[in-house]
């Protein structure tokens, strides 16, 4: 399958300022795959040291969260479209729900 | 690297911050990105969705983020960071931040002390990931 996926700003200086890139895979999993030997330094932007995807990298499938589906083992069609979503999120040092 | 922030969207961002305090507050740094930094000539203000721990957490979700940075861009705006206030803490990024963050963005705090902006300082990404690195805000 041949499917294209769409590069946040934050992750295009990784791609050639590319904001689609093509990719073949049969699963979510295989494309990302793909994109990273492609781009080895999105990488570890992606995923963190345990190989799972960070959690502010969110996946769209034709604008359907992969969470709702099976994940990463979600079967792709040919023309798929995959979105890399970031969230944003942060805070103080503090632990969260402590009052300080 | 360095960050130029126009007095307007500054004085918004340090605003923002005083009224959600003492809460975090977050938005959208909009403006022009630069090889070595970027502009800010506006912020654009997030709900920020951590309602479990305000005082020191904030999270925008992809599609709230998503639909914000697409109005943005239809303005003719580019993307150049993110803000977020530290209630009664420093304006240095703290790990958790650090984890979270993502390359090639700006990411300024405001420090507000008792409901007073202390300071605002401007952070990035190191390519390992291991640290962010302060930039000068102008």
């Amino acid at each position: 399958m041949t499917v294209e996926i769409r590069i946040p700003t934050a992750l295009r200086s990784y791609t050639g300022s590319a904001a689609r890139v093509s990719v073949g895979g049969e699963t979510v999993e295989d494309a990302l795959a793909e994109l990273v030997d492609s781009f080895s330094e999105l990488g570890r932007h992606l995923r963190d040291e345990q190989g799972k995807l960070r959690s502010f990298v969110n996946i769209y499938l034709n604008d359907e969260d992969i969470r709702t589906k099976q994940g990463e083992a979600t079967a792709l069609g040919d023309g798929d479209v995959l979105m890399i979503v970031p969230s944003i999120a942060g805070g103080n040092e503090a632990e969260a729900g402590s009052r300080s | 690297m360095s960050l130029r922030i126009v007095e307007s969207a500054l004085a918004a961002m340090h605003r923002f911050a005083v009224e959600g305090y003492p809460h975090e507050v977050c938005g959208i740094l909009a403006g022009r990105r630069e090889a070595d930094g970027g502009e800010v000539c506006e912020v654009v203000p997030l709900l920020n969705e951590r309602a479990d721990s305000p005082q020191n957490r904030y999270k925008v979700g992809p599609l709230l983020l998503l639909s914000a940075e697409e109005d943005i861009e239809q303005r003719g705006l580019e993307i150049v960071g993110y803000y977020h206030s530290h209630p009664d803490h420093p304006s240095r990024y703290s790990d958790y931040d650090r984890e979270h963050a993502l390359p090639n963005m700006s990411y300024a705090i405001v420090s507000v002390m008792a409901g007073v902006v202390s300071d605002t300082a401007s952070w990035r990404l190191s390519e390992d990931r291991t640290e962010m690195h302060a930039e000068l805000i102008e």
